[in-house]
C-alpha cells in the first residue's frame, strides 16, 4: 500500500524518506500522544481521587497538595464505613440495583422480541414512537410523577403511606422498558434468521415457547449486556433518589453521601475513600466484562 | 413469504388475515409493557404537565387554576433566564467540545496501535463512573488551594482560577465534568469508523489524497449520521444537566433559590427542583417543565432540520 502510494508520484527518490517518516509520525507517533495525554486527563481525578483517599488527614489538607502520598493510611477505608452509614447506603442502592435490573431484564426483552420476532401490522409505526421518546427529557415529566406517585397507595411498603419514600418510583418503571435497551435487543434480535422461529412454530410451540425456549437462549448476550448497563445506571442515578426518598435510613450511597457530606464537615480523604469504594464496584464489573459494555456501545450506536 | 405458490393466492389472503390477526395479538401483547409505560409513564405525566402549569399548586391542597399567571412570572424572573443562560452555555460548549474531543480521540484508536485496548478501557471507564461521584472529586480537585488541578497549572507556569468561586470558571466547571463522559462516545465514533469501507481510502490513495484530504472527503462525511447522533442525544442531556451541578453546590445554595456565584450554578433542572421540591411551587414549576419540553422539541427540530444540510446517508439498503 505504501510503495503505491509513493510510487504514483513525482521526485519519489527526495519524497520518500520524508514522507515514509512522515508516515510512521502520523499512523504510530501522534496517535499515541493524543491517546497517552488523553488518558492521562482522564484519569488524573481518580488518581487524585486514590491518593487522597490513602492520605493521613493533615497530609490531605496540605496546599499545594502532594502528588504521591508520603503515608499510606489504609485505615481510612475502615474510617469511612463506620463515619457514615455506608453499608447500610450500600444495600439500599444494591436493592434498588437488583430490582431495576430484573425489571429492565424481563420488560425489554420480551419488547424486544414482539418488536422484532413478530410481523403485525403497524409495528414498524409504534417502533419509531417508541425511538422518539428518547427526546423526551426526564425531568420534563418529574413534576408531574412525583405527584402521581405520591398519590399511588403503598400498602405499607417501607412503612411510607403513598409510592413516595418507598423503592417502588425508582424499580417499578423499569418494568415498561427503556427504548435505548428496546433498541439494543430488537437489533440483536433481528440477527436471529427467521426460519427458527418458523420451525418452532410448525412444531406447534406457542409465541411464548418460541420466545422462551428459542430466541431467549441465543439472546443470552444482549441480555447481559442491558442487564448491565441496567445495572450501571441504577446505581449511579442520582435526581430520583434524591427525589423520592426522604427517609435517612432509606438513602442509596448516592443521596446518602452527598446529604452527608451537606451536613457534617466530612475530612476530604474519608470522602475519597468513600468515593473510591463506591467507584470501584463499577471498575470491577467493568473489568470482568469489558466485551460486553464495549458491544452494548457499538449495537447502540451504529444506527442510532 | 415471498416464495408462496401461484396457485395458493386465491385462498391465502382469508388465512393471512387470521395469521395477522393472531401476529398483531402477540406482537400487542410482548409489547404491552411499553405501551402502558408510554401511556402511564409519559403520555398522560405530560398532559397532566400541562394542566398543572395552568394552576398554583404546593403539592398538598388541590391545585387551582390561575389562567396563565405562571408563564406571565417566567418571563419576568430573572432566575429563570439565568438557569436558561446558565444551561445554554452549557450545552453550547460541552457538546461541541465533546463531539470534538469524541471524534479525535476516536481517529487516534483506529490507527492500527497494539496497546489500544489499554486506551480504550481508561477513556470509557469514566463514562460508566456516577457523576455525583465525579463531581464530589472535582469539588476537592478544583479547591484553588488544596486541589490538584492548581498545583499542576502552577508547576506550568500558569494561572490559578479559583475555579468554583467564580462565575465564568464555575460554569467551565460543569463543562469540564461532562468531558469525562466522553469516551464512552469516542467508542461510539470508532464503531462508526470501522464501518468506514477501506476501499474508499485505498482508492483515494491512489488518486493521490493526503491524510487531511482522505479525512476531509471520506471520514468526515461518513461519519456525519454518528455526529448528528451525538449532538442530538447531547443536546437533550444538556438540557437536562443537575447532577454536578446539584453537588458543586452542596445542593443548598444561595438565598431565593439561587446557586453558585454570581447563580453561575444555577441549571435549568436544578432550578425546576428547587421550586418543585424545595419551594413547594408545582404549579410554577410545572409551567417550567412546559418550557423545558417545548425547547427541546424544537431544538431536537431545528438540529434535524440544519442536518438535513450535511448529513450523508448512504443510498437505502434494500
Amino acid at each position: 500500500m505504501a510503495t503505491t502510494d509513493i510510487a504514483q508520484r513525482p521526485l519519489e527518490g527526495v519524497a520518500t524518506p520524508s514522507r515514509r517518516w512522515s508516515k510512521v509520525l502520523r499512523k504510530s507517533v501522534l496517535p499515541r500522544i493524543v491517546l497517552i495525554v488523553g488518558c492521562a486527563l482522564f484519569a488524573l481525578p481518580f488518581y487524585f481521587m486514590f491518593v487522597s483517599a490513602v492520605k493521613t488527614g493533615t497530609e490531605a489538607s496540605l496546599a499545594p497538595p502532594t502528588l504521591f502520598p508520603h503515608t499510606f493510611a489504609w485505615s481510612n477505608f475502615a474510617d469511612a464505613v463506620s463515619y457514615i452509614p455506608f453499608f447500610l447506603y450500600a444495600l439500599n442502592s444494591l436493592i434498588i440495583t437488583v430490582g431495576a435490573t430484573i425489571g429492565a431484564v424481563l420488560s425489554n426483552t420480551l419488547i424486544a422480541y414482539g418488536f422484532s420476532r413478530i410481523r403485525w401490522p403497524g409495528r414498524n409505526i409504534v417502533f419509531y414512537v417508541c425511538l422518539a421518546t428518547v427526546f423526551l427529557p426526564y425531568p420534563v415529566v418529574l413534576v408531574a410523577l412525583f405527584d402521581i406517585f405520591g398519590k399511588l397507595p403503598s400498602f405499607g411498603i417501607q412503612g411510607a403511606r403513598s409510592w413516595v419514600d418507598t423503592f417502588l418510583p425508582l424499580i417499578v418503571p423499569a418494568f415498561f422498558g427503556n427504548p435505548f435497551y428496546i433498541f439494543l435487543m430488537r437489533q440483536f434480535m433481528m440477527g436471529i434468521p427467521r426460519e427458527l422461529s418458523d420451525a418452532s412454530r410448525v412444531d406447534g410451540a406457542s409465541e411464548l415457547q418460541t420466545f422462551w425456549h428459542v430466541i431467549l437462549p441465543l439472546t443470552k448476550p444482549a441480555v447481559v449486556v442491558v442487564a448491565i448497563l441496567a445495572a450501571v445506571a441504577a446505581w449511579n442515578e442520582f435526581l430520583l433518589p434524591l427525589l423520592y426518598l426522604q427517609s435517612n435510613e432509606k438513602y442509596p450511597l448516592a443521596v446518602g453521601l452527598a446529604f452527608y457530606t451537606q451536613e457534617h464537615d466530612v475530612l476530604y480523604n474519608l470522602l475519597m475513600a468513600a468515593s473510591t469504594l463506591i467507584v470501584l464496584p463499577i471498575v470491577v464489573m467493568f473489568l470482568l466484562f469489558q466485551r460486553f459494555f464495549i458491544e452494548g456501545i457499538t449495537v447502540g450506536g451504529v444506527k442510532g | 413469504m415471498a416464495a408462496a405458490a401461484p396457485a395458493l393466492t386465491r385462498s391465502r389472503r382469508p388465512r393471512l388475515g387470521a395469521l395477522e390477526r393472531r401476529n398483531l395479538r402477540w406482537g400487542l401483547l410482548f409489547i404491552s409493557p411499553w405501551l402502558f409505560g408510554f401511556l402511564a409513564l409519559s403520555v398522560f405525566p405530560i398532559l397532566y404537565t400541562f394542566f398543572l402549569s395552568f394552576t398554583r399548586y404546593s403539592g398538598i391542597r388541590p391545585p387551582v387554576i390561575i389562567g396563565l399567571t405562571n408563564y406571565e412570572r417566567i418571563a419576568t424572573d430573572p432566575l429563570f433566564w439565568k438557569s436558561a443562560y446558565n444551561t445554554l452555555f452549557y450545552t453550547a460548549l460541552a457538546v461541541p467540545i465533546g463531539v470534538l474531543m469524541a471524534m479525535i480521540l476516536a481517529v487516534a484508536m483506529n490507527q492500527k496501535l497494539r496497546e489500544v485496548g489499554i486506551y480504550r478501557a481508561i477513556l470509557y471507564l469514566p463514562s460508566i463512573l456516577p457523576v455525583f461521584a465525579i463531581s464530589l472529586i472535582f469539588i476537592y480537585l478544583l479547591n484553588p488551594a488544596y486541589g490538584m488541578v492548581n498545583a499542576l497549572l502552577g508547576l506550568a507556569g500558569l494561572p490559578s482560577p479559583n475555579w468554583l468561586g467564580d462565575p465564568t470558571y464555575a460554569r467551565i466547571s460543569l463543562v469540564l465534568i461532562a468531558q469525562l463522559g466522553a469516551g464512552q462516545w469516542a467508542l461510539v465514533f470508532l464503531a462508526g469508523l470501522r464501518g468506514i469501507p477501506i476501499e474508499l481510502y485505498e482508492s483515494a490513495e491512489i488518486d493521490g489524497a493526503g491524510a487531511w484530504t482522505k479525512f476531509r472527503r471520506i471520514t468526515l462525511p461518513l461519519m456525519t449520521p454518528v455526529i448528528l447522533y451525538d449532538i442530538i442525544i447531547g443536546l437533550s442531556l444538556g438540557l437536562q444537566v443537575f447532577t454536578s451541578a446539584f453537588i458543586l453546590t452542596g445542593g443548598g445554595g444561595g438565598r431565593g433559590g439561587g446557586a453558585g456565584p454570581d447563580n453561575a450554578l444555577l441549571t435549568y433542572v436544578y432550578y425546576l427542583y428547587k421550586q418543585a421540591f424545595q419551594f413547594g411551587q408545582m404549579g410554577y414549576a410545572a409551567a417550567l417543565s412546559v418550557v423545558l419540553f417545548v425547547v427541546s422539541l424544537v431544538l431536537a427540530g431545528a438540529v434535524f432540520r440544519w442536518a438535513r444540510g450535511w448529513v450523508f446517508y448512504e443510498a437505502e439498503e434494500a
